[in-house]
């Protein structure tokens, strides 16, 4: 049993290793070693739940400097392990089916394998500096599978943009290590303590938490480098569901919470950090409003669901910054799996729909392809906090983290408007008569796609009730069962009513876009003003950096240097070289006198 | 023997000659401006260096015997000399057949 959890990172490593040394030849061999090896990492996971133990072993040593590989099991990191592996079970055997006619099968499959290496090394690891470098390989592996259809443009610049804007948030994050580092004088979780955070001070210790926050800025797509996520949509859907939605996005979360356990922070001792708690709630709550917005207005399937994601995640980080991470982790528990069923229900959408992602072009879905719909709409209804689904009772969880903010009627707002978006998808895509080709032909897609889907829909009700997985913080209740009647559930409940009625009001039995809102449609330009930004700031870094080459390192040191030796030079040659042989003899002579005197006489 | 009257030179006097000669072979190497004569101021200070070497050798004595490895360099100088002469004589004669001057003020292409 101690040794179990080294074989979470062994089996998907050897995995990834074996496909990609031996199996790109063979699709078949591949996926089913690629899925089984899941099915054993789930196997082992389960084994594990509610296990509270570490393990290590000396990685590097170096003076006072001590690096350690290592797992820290707890309800946290168990609770994440499930989420992890399960839906990537569930991904695997969806991407058999999805995947079944993709020629680079292999590679994909070994991608696959490697980020769920790479995303049980962040769950697991048991200090910063390993977690960071389980960051930065879930960055590989998710550039390596936006990038799977590389031969499209389109695919290959959203994995390069989802590369380098994660790169930024990284490089805070690798400062925030850092400064914690030094402020704690560990990088181990278990050995940190909030006490140091006292004596460093508000400033360096709010500083080192908002840095560290910056990599959860990166890697789950908060404002504002959200721009990322959206395009990485181009990547196979199951990868979306899977990295895009679940788990990956999420691990900035996961990883904020991770901190805030270990640091002992909670509502009493906030005040130590300043103002970086405020800053991290509004940071997510203003992403979340702005990412519904920018969803109420797409038209293409997986980037509405993009959206809200982002939306969702604003709401996780939002209750971090609130210091509920209970509540956030509660939050992601849920999400993860009914927007992994929402992305594997677009994907079977779009396989049933040949390659069609445009829901303006769908319709009537409903009737064609019925578990697909019907598992649709209640992922929908989880994700629009319908009572009795799993996202009611997360977002209730965070509404009451927000109570005494201003926060928290953006947190209702922002319900109510993902109601509206998603009940505008519903309605676009699967009601109303066919509008194109593609979704006239639809039919229901084979049972490897609709069994994970299924699996997915009793996840999506049931996992509030699995209390046992949820990390506490000691002093707060497991609540999944909000009082009814209480203030928050009827503003829970009006802002869903309020959506539905417009979503239903506006979109139902529309066969084109009623209203037009470029602002939301143009993702509020951010897009063109960073493409801008970024070109104007290349530019005048590239200027800045021409001139220093040209005219001070090339043209004060390196020709400065050569023509100073050239004019001595010049000057010599004028005095010393004039032809006259006996004057060459004379300064022979006088520098063996001089070689002489200094050697013999002058000591 | 109307020699043994005389007084034998020190090291120091063989010394002092030869550095003479040799500062007169350097000056003339410098001042002159006719090739041969530099050629024999040269040999001069060739000169003074053997005549250094067998003064070194003849006051330095190994076991009661004067150390003749300094005579033995001398007889080596002599026998270069002549075959520097030799070789510096034809660069001589071949630079006059090119140029039609042993001149040095007149030899400048070294000018830098």
């Amino acid at each position: 049993m101690e040794n179990l959890p080294w074989f979470l990172l062994l089996i998907p490593i050897a995995s990834a290793a074996i496909i990609q040394l031996g199996l790109k030849k063979s699709a078949a061999l591949s996926s089913a070693l690629s899925t089984i090896s899941v099915l054993a990492t789930f196997i082992i996971a389960v084994l594990l739940l509610g296990k509270d133990f570490s393990s290590s072993f000396n990685w590097i040593e170096a003076g006072t400097l001590r690096l350690n590989i290592g797992f820290k099991l707890d309800q946290l990191a168990t609770c994440m392990m499930i989420v992890v592996t399960g839906i990537g079970l569930l991904v695997h055997i969806f991407s058999l089916g999805y995947m079944r006619d993709d020629p680079a099968k292999a590679r994909y499959f070994g991608c696959l394998s490697l980020f769920m290496f790479s995303m049980t090394g962040i769950v697991l690891s048991s200090n910063f500096v390993m977690m960071f470098i389980f960051w930065e390989l879930v960055g590989l592996s998710s550039y390596l599978l936006i990038g799977h259809w590389y031969q499209k443009d389109t695919a290959a610049d959203a994995a390069k943009k989802a590369f380098l804007v994660n790169r930024i948030g990284d490089f805070g994050f690798m400062i925030g290590i850092l400064m914690l580092w030094a402020i704690t004088g560990t990088v181990v979780f278990e050995a940190m303590n909030g006490a140091s955070l006292d004596t460093a001070g508000t400033y360096l210790a709010g500083t080192a938490i908002l840095l560290v926050f910056c990599g959860a800025v990166g890697k789950s797509a908060q404002l504002p480098l959200h721009v990322w996520l959206p395009d990485a949509m181009e990547g196979p859907t199951p990868v979306s569901a899977l990295i895009h939605a679940a788990t990956m996005v999420a691990a900035g979360v996961y990883m904020m919470a991770r901190t805030f356990f270990s640091l002992g922070i909670t509502a009493e001792n906030m005040e130590i950090l300043g103002n970086a708690p405020d800053v991290i709630a509004w940071v997510g709550g203003i992403t979340s409003l702005v990412a519904a917005l920018m969803a109420t207005q797409q038209n293409d399937i997986k980037k509405i669901l993009a959206y809200s994601t982002l939306s969702q995640l604003g709401y996780m980080v939002m209750a971090v910054g609130l210091i509920a991470p209970e509540a956030g982790m509660f939050h992601l528990f849920t999400h993860a799996w009914f927007k992994a069923l929402l992305f594997l229900g677009s994907g079977a959408v779009i396989y049933a729909c040949h390659h069609e992602q445009d829901i303006w072009k769908m319709g009537g879905l409903l009737k064609k392809m019925p578990i697909t719909a019907i598992t649709f709409l209640i992922g929908t209804l989880s994700l629009t906090a319908v009572p009795f689904t799993s996202g009611f009772y997360s977002k209730e969880n965070i509404l009451i983290a927000a109570k005494d903010s201003p926060l928290l009627y953006i947190a209702v707002g922002v319900a109510a408007l993902t109601t509206f978006y998603m009940f505008r998808l519903f309605f676009i895509a699967f009601l109303g008569k066919a509008r194109d080709h593609g979704s006239k032909v639809a039919k229901e897609v084979p049972v490897v796609m609709w069994g994970p889907l299924a699996f997915l829909t009793a996840a999506a009700i049931a996992s509030p009730f699995f209390s046992q997985f949820f990390p506490t913080n000691g002093h707060v209740e497991v609540h999944a069962v909000p009082h009814f009647g209480d203030k928050l559930v009827l503003m829970s409940l009006g802002a869903f009513a309020t959506g539905f009625v417009f979503a239903f009001l506006l979109y139902f039995g529309k066969d084109k876009e009623p209203i037009s809102i470029p602002l939301f449609r143009n993702k509020f330009y951010l897009d063109i003003i960073y493409q801008r930004l970024v070109t104007v700031f290349q530019d005048a870094v590239a200027a800045l950096v021409h001139f220093f080459d040209e005219f001070i390192i090339g043209g004060l040191l390196v020709d400065g240097a050569t023509r100073s030796a050239q004019g001595v030079g010049n000057i010599f040659r004028r005095f010393a070289q004039n032809g006259s042989l006996s004057s060459y003899a004379y300064l022979m002579g006088l520098g063996a006198v001089l070689v002489i005197y200094f050697t013999v006489f002058a000591k | 023997m109307p020699f043994d009257s005389l007084p034998t030179p020190t090291l120091n006097e063989y010394l002092m000659i030869s550095g003479l000669l040799f500062a007169i072979g350097l000056a003339g190497v410098i001042i002159r401006r006719n090739i041969i004569v530099i050629f024999m101021c040269l040999e001069m200070m060739l000169a003074a260096a053997s005549l250094t070497l067998v003064a070194f050798s003849r006051f330095h004595t190994v076991d009661g015997l004067p150390d003749y490895d300094g005579q033995m360099l001398v007889f080596f100088v002599i026998t270069v000399a002549a075959a520097e002469v030799a070789v510096g004589l034809a660069i001589i004669v071949s630079l006059y057949r090119a140029r039609q001057t042993i001149q040095t003020d007149e030899l400048t292409s070294l000018r830098g």
